[in-house]
């Protein structure tokens, strides 16, 4: 049986090490994880291994802000054999008050949510596409369908990916290569940590999250709500006219 | 908002998460007075910490090693039992020591020394650990068990969590054949019975010799009907079948909560009836997988709630055998006088071992748990003469469903607690720990 290739870019968010799991689940893989910090990294390849011995898990370290590295591992990893999946996971919740107060803060969040991932998702683009197949999945983030005055910062970043995946999937539209965008709700994870215990908004379970991500992933959906309710509020916020908009305080 | 199991209360707490095993020492160094939380399934509140600072634990939740020859698995402290059980019993493993719900932490049932149904067997879960990894507010980190730093080990295995934040452990799993229990229901009609049933299953009877007997016991008794002390005895083995009825997929839950408690005297009397008379028409042998068996509630999701908004207490005694058996007709006395009471009304004897921790529940003798709505001052006064029997017959109460005991009953119940003191964290601080330990 051929055993699925995939790789994971921010393998230690909490979203991604829960869909590697779930792939696990489904049965043996080869499964490559990209992470800045290697002793991180490795203690989630640890944990995959234990829970599926007969997978394959390896680690690799880039810089995730350097174009050229980010190329060359991306060629590198699809030199060796056929990527099945590629799932784009990282980013970074900063506070928004910060950013407006600290311009550093602002690039350095627009960097990581917008700029890297979408370096990644152009190289393993050309990849998938040479190779005419596979499936390339992007985390945006519903901040990144309507900015609002508590996280634009962010939302920016995450809108940026949301444009481009739109862009990649008009391009490879009609190739094997499928552009998956997955836009989670506000979800339990380390990133939202500060949100939780204050009556702050809902959270989603991290678990349930990458449980609809997986489904969306396999089924080669071009866009994924998660949980999928965010759809229909999205919906909303996006059409409300500019004048009810600017008197919510969201 | 953060609420533990028997939603009692609901207060802000700083929340930090700690999500990486090698940052988390780092995270704690200086950062207290907080406490750890893992599920919020302990019933009191030996895991809230209002208005301070709560240490999130459902972040570490990474295997590290597992070694198939010695059945030792190295985890996190945050690995939730249900994810153990589901990855290991197809491989030929167990835990060694399951308690009424999968849904806790590691962490959660070594500090609260958890215990199942076979503790006449297998003792409760801190027997099985053979190292914990401590992280102290004061920047230690220690590894200690057993045979290494044994005082901090038995201090912290059942210490609440205060003796530091339990990062990661290695526990020793069971070898099992399959995920099923051959399993045995018996209907009894009176305590006498129910001890009867308990000393030939556990094979403790009056010869003393260990015999074949059941690997685990333990009883829903009817705290309502039946004078209070009928009921239905469940025993079973770990069986050699492979294949078996699977538990099933659907997932009910309670949707809300409802404005009053749904629990009440006439509710209870016909659940009780009905649940009393369906059980004793299905006595008999059967073949059982392991979730319903040691965990039928876990299908059930937010059961807690059907308390209502006032929430519940659980109260659990453990009373020495020879005392046994009149201080369980006694309190079964006062709570069907009082009216109150729960459907979840469980009777168990332990066996022989004393736990291995200072502040461990566990001890030879009979334990009987109980809900009960909060109906405040009469639920109260109904706890008053219940802690009156505990403690003329020299029993305890269980910390880790505990709101509300009075510290004199901790000093009388748990008479390690001055050597337990001494290897408490500073920094860390609960609600619990305030109300029974001042600080």
């Amino acid at each position: 049986m051929h055993r699925r290739r995939i790789v994971i870019i921010g393998a230690t968010s909490a979203l991604a090490e829960r869909c590697a799991r779930l792939w696990l689940e489904q049965g043996p893989a080869e499964l490559v994880l990209v992470g800045r910090d290697l002793e991180k990294t490795g203690r989630v390849a640890m944990d995959l291994r234990v829970r599926s011995p007969q997978s394959s898990v390896s680690e690799r370290t880039v810089d995730f802000q350097d174009p050229a590295a980010i190329g060359a591992l991306v060629a590198s990893l699809c030199a060796a054999a056929p990527v099945d999946v590629a799932l784009i996971a990282h980013g970074l919740l900063p506070d928004q008050s910060a950013c407006q107060a600290d311009l550093g803060l602002c690039r350095e969040a627009l960097l990581v949510n917008g700029v890297s991932p979408a370096l990644f998702a152009e190289a393993f683009a050309g990849h998938m596409e040479r190779a005419g197949g596979g499936t390339l999945a992007l985390i945006g983030s519903v901040a990144g369908d309507r900015g609002r005055k508590t996280n634009y910062v962010y939302g920016a970043g995450k809108g940026l990916l949301t444009r481009y995946a739109q862009g990649l999937q008009h391009r490879l539209a009609g190739t094997g290569v499928s552009v998956v965008l997955i836009l989670p709700g506000p979800t339990a994870t380390p990133m939202t940590a500060h949100l939780k215990g204050k009556g702050g908004p809902p959270l989603a379970d991290a678990d349930a999250v990458a449980r609809t991500m997986v489904d969306a992933i396999e089924k080669r959906r071009p866009l994924c709500y998660a949980p999928g309710k965010w759809a229909l509020v999205m919906l909303i916020l996006r059409h409300l006219p500019r004048c009810i908009f600017n008197r919510l305080n969201i | 908002m953060i609420s533990s199991w028997g939603r009692l209360s609901r207060a802000e707490h700083a929340v930090r998460y700690l999500a990486d095993r090698a940052a988390a020492p780092g995270q704690l160094r200086g950062a207290g007075p907080g406490v750890c939380f893992g599920m919020g399934r302990s019933y009191g509140d030996v895991c809230l910490n209002p208005g301070g600072a709560l240490w999130d634990m459902s972040g570490l939740n990474r295997f590290i090693a597992f070694d198939p020859e010695t059945g030792v698995l190295t985890c996190e402290a945050g690995v939730l039992l249900r994810d153990i059980q589901r990855l290991f019993v197809p491989r030929g493993f167990m835990v060694p020591v399951n308690p009424g719900t999968q849904l806790i932490t590691v962490g959660g049932a070594i500090a609260n020394d958890v215990h199942g149904k076979n503790h006449h067997r297998q003792g409760s879960f801190g027997d099985h650990v053979l190292r914990l990894r401590l992280a102290r507010t004061d920047g230690a980190l220690i590894d200690c068990g057993p045979e290494r730093e044994p005082g901090l080990f038995c201090a912290t295995v059942g210490g609440i969590g205060l003796t530091g934040a339990i990062l990661e452990a290695d526990i020793r799993l069971r070898r099992v054949a399959g995920p099923f229990i051959d399993a045995e229901l018996i209907a009894f009609a009176n305590l006498d019975e129910f001890f009867q049933l308990s000393d030939a299953s556990e094979g403790t009877g009056a010869t003393g010799k260990a015999s074949a007997g059941f690997e685990h016991t333990v009883s829903w008794i009817d705290c309502v009907c039946g004078g209070g002390g009928r009921g239905i005895f469940m025993r079973g083995n770990p069986a050699s079948a492979t294949c078996g009825p699977l538990p099933k997929g659907g997932r009910l839950a309670v949707p809300f909560v409802p404005p009053v408690s749904l629990v009440n005297s006439l509710s209870l009397r016909l659940f009780n009836t009905l649940y009393y008379g369906l059980k004793k028409r299905a006595a008999g042998p059967s073949l059982v997988h392991y979730e319903p068996f040691f965990c039928p509630l876990d299908n059930v999701g937010h059961w807690n709630r059907i308390y209502g908004p006032r929430g519940f207490y659980q109260y659990q005694s453990v009373i020495p055998r020879e005392n046994g058996r009149e201080a369980t007709q006694a309190m079964l006395g006062e709570i069907a006088r009082s009216g109150n009471g729960s459907f979840l009304a469980v009777l168990k004897t332990f066996g022989q071992r004393q736990g291995l921790g200072m502040l461990s529940f566990p001890r030879p003798g009979v334990t009987l748990a109980l809900d009960f709505p909060n109906k405040g001052a009469a639920t109260a006064r109904l706890f008053e003469r219940l802690d009156a029997i505990v403690r003329e017959a020299k029993g305890r109460l269980y910390l880790a469903k505990d709101a509300r005991m009075p510290r004199t009953l901790l000093e009388s119940g748990y008479p390690r607690l001055a050597e337990f003191l001494n290897y408490r964290d500073p920094g860390i601080s609960s609600a619990m720990s305030r109300r029974l330990l001042g600080v």
